[in-house]
């Protein structure tokens, strides 16, 4: 069943559209990422314009990660004092990063920049994550080895200590904040929710325990993309809501099952799936740099460099 | 009735002495764009007045040129930089209609002289407006050149040669497929006579394409209310989100 959207200006079949949603709502739930650095580059694919893409599927993403937050809350696994201490950095970042990507637009070769940022970004956490996950998947088939001890680094000798009681922590409030900052600009100048950076921030800087951080994520996520989808319709007039409709139909669905799905893994296992989804991403959009293009031009709205 | 038909005979042949005329009409003079469109196809068919006859004269030709907006659009090329494919030239073109279609009952090149094809701008290259690219830029005109050919490819712009039927120098008809990614707007609608190249006689006229009904409804609310339309578009994002986790809860799966 074709469907014409009335911002984007494309007609495109509604059970496509119905089934994305639905694919990216399980991952996010899964994952605790909006699924927005998958969905995105599929959106394109289709033949969405890219301004309304990316700006449609930042208000997807508050739909699908808000029914994932919901099914979180119910468990207890979302660490609202972290979350709101992410959210403060997050919010901050995001208000820099569009201006960054303002000053970028400016210089030309902002797409060249956002593309190389994801193979970058993807590429390191992506293979970080891999083989951390590997290295814990073989420390569990082994014998029941002890718990790692977990270092006293820079986070622990910090001002300013807080409680997260949900996710057992007792450190400063810097690195959350600044890790909250940094996740806010590369999410406004990569156009997504920021979860697949900010979950292996969350595990590997601050040491929050995999369970917590899924919710944690997010939590933060909706209200970042909420600000954006904002942003995004009184500056461009580029959200479409037929399409955000259909893609979170789809998508909270989606969420629903994927977090249920994501219950019975072990954290590990999570992990591990996560780390290799990245990877693929990241290996795709580095193949589409490095090998020649079909057709070596491109259309775009005039004015736009 | 026949009285009628006589009178009308006489005008024709009353206009015949004077000039060869063109009267059309469309299927459709208003593509309304509503939630389930997916592309319009028009017919559009007319009649040639006062067509000279003759063992001497030449067949008429009639060529259809249906155009959408025109506005500016920037074509770019990518090239290889330290091994990796960016974007490195780039050339805006003035004026590049959305969507156009031309339709002749031959080829085009035969039915239309060069000279005409540039004083009517009838064919895809005379129908895109391009100033001048600049100076650094080699070749402009294979950026035009891509232009037609993305487009092409999207069944934006049509070339439909032979698809004109003409019969007996008098009637013509043909149908022209709109595809379902059609910009909101006014498309001018050109038809010309032409005889051994040469246009002999023109008409011009309009097709109104626009959303109707919810689709308009949501394109209004989004650029006159914009502030009102993000929040809507959040509420409608929070609202589907907690009604699937009180189902699922429900159904406690």
């Amino acid at each position: 069943m074709q469907i014409y959207l009335p911002i984007a200006e494309v007609s495109v079949n509604a059970f496509l559209l119905l089934g994305l949603g639905g694919l990216v709502g399980i991952l996010s739930g899964m994952f605790g990422v909006g699924g927005g650095f998958l969905m995105t580059p599929l959106l394109f694919f289709i033949g969405i314009p890219p301004a309304v893409a990316v700006a449609t599927e930042a208000n997807q993403i508050v739909a699908s990660s808000f029914s994932g937050v919901l099914a979180h809350l119910r468990r207890k696994s979302v660490d609202l004092r972290m979350g709101t201490v992410l959210l403060v950095g997050g919010l901050a970042g995001a208000a820099l990063g569009v201006q960054l990507f303002a000053a970028l637009r400016e210089m030309g070769q902002v797409d060249l920049l956002v593309k190389l940022c994801y193979v970058v970004f993807l590429g390191i956490i992506g293979g970080l994550m891999f083989f951390e996950s590997l290295k814990a998947i073989r420390r569990a088939k082994g014998a029941h080895s002890v718990p790692a001890r977990k270092k006293h680094g820079l986070v622990h000798a910090l001002p300013f200590k807080m409680k997260f009681r949900t996710s057992g922590l007792y450190i400063s409030v810097i690195p959350p904040l600044v890790v909250g900052v940094f996740v806010g600009i590369l999410a406004a100048i990569m156009g997504v929710g920021g979860g697949f950076i900010m979950v292996p921030a969350m595990i590997y800087l601050l040491g929050m325990p995999t369970k917590v951080v899924v919710g944690t994520s997010l939590f933060q996520i909706i209200f970042v993309t909420g600000f954006t989808t904002l942003m995004h319709a009184t500056t461009n007039y580029t959200v479409d809501m037929a399409l955000a409709v259909l893609l979170l139909v789809g998508g909270v669905i989606g969420a629903q099952i994927g977090t249920r799905i994501g219950a019975r893994l072990k954290a590990e296992q999570l992990r591990i799936l996560l780390s290799i989804m990245v990877l693929a991403v990241c290996f795709k959009l580095a193949l589409d740099l490095l090998i020649m293009p079909v057709e070596l031009y491109s259309i775009g709205a005039a004015g736009s460099h | 009735m026949r009285v009628l038909l006589a009178s009308l005979l006489m005008l024709v042949t009353a206009a015949a002495a004077q000039a060869e005329k063109v009267v059309a009409d469309l299927s459709l003079r208003d593509v309304e764009i509503n939630a389930n469109f997916d592309g319009s196809d028009i017919l559009i068919y007319g009649a040639i007045k006062g067509a000279k006859e003759g063992a001497d004269v030449a067949p008429l030709d009639v060529i259809i040129a249906i155009s959408g907006p025109a506005g500016p659009v920037t074509v770019r090329k990518k090239d290889r930089r330290f091994g990796i494919w960016v974007n490195t030239q780039s050339v805006e073109v003035d004026r590049a209609p959305s969507f156009y279609a031309v339709a002749s009952t031959g080829a085009l090149a035969d039915t239309l002289s060069r000279n005409d094809d540039v004083r009517f701008q009838v064919s895809i290259p005379r129908a895109i407006y391009s100033v001048g690219a600049p100076k650094d830029i080699e070749d402009p005109q294979t950026f035009t050149d891509a232009l037609i050919r993305i487009r092409k490819d999207n069944n934006l712009y049509q070339q439909l040669d032979n698809t004109v039927e003409l019969f007996d120098q008098t009637l013509f008809s043909t149908t022209i497929d709109m595809p379902a990614n059609l910009v909101e707007g006014s498309y001018p609608t050109r038809i010309f006579l032409t005889r051994e190249g040469e246009v002999v006689a023109k008409l011009a006229t309009f097709i109104d394409v626009r959303k109707v009904g919810l689709e308009r409804w949501i394109y209004d609310l989004a650029h006159n209310q914009p502030l009102i339309y993000g929040i809507l578009s959040l509420v409608i994002a929070i609202t589907a989100g907690w009604l699937a986790s009180a189902f699922f809860r429900y159904l406690r799966f």
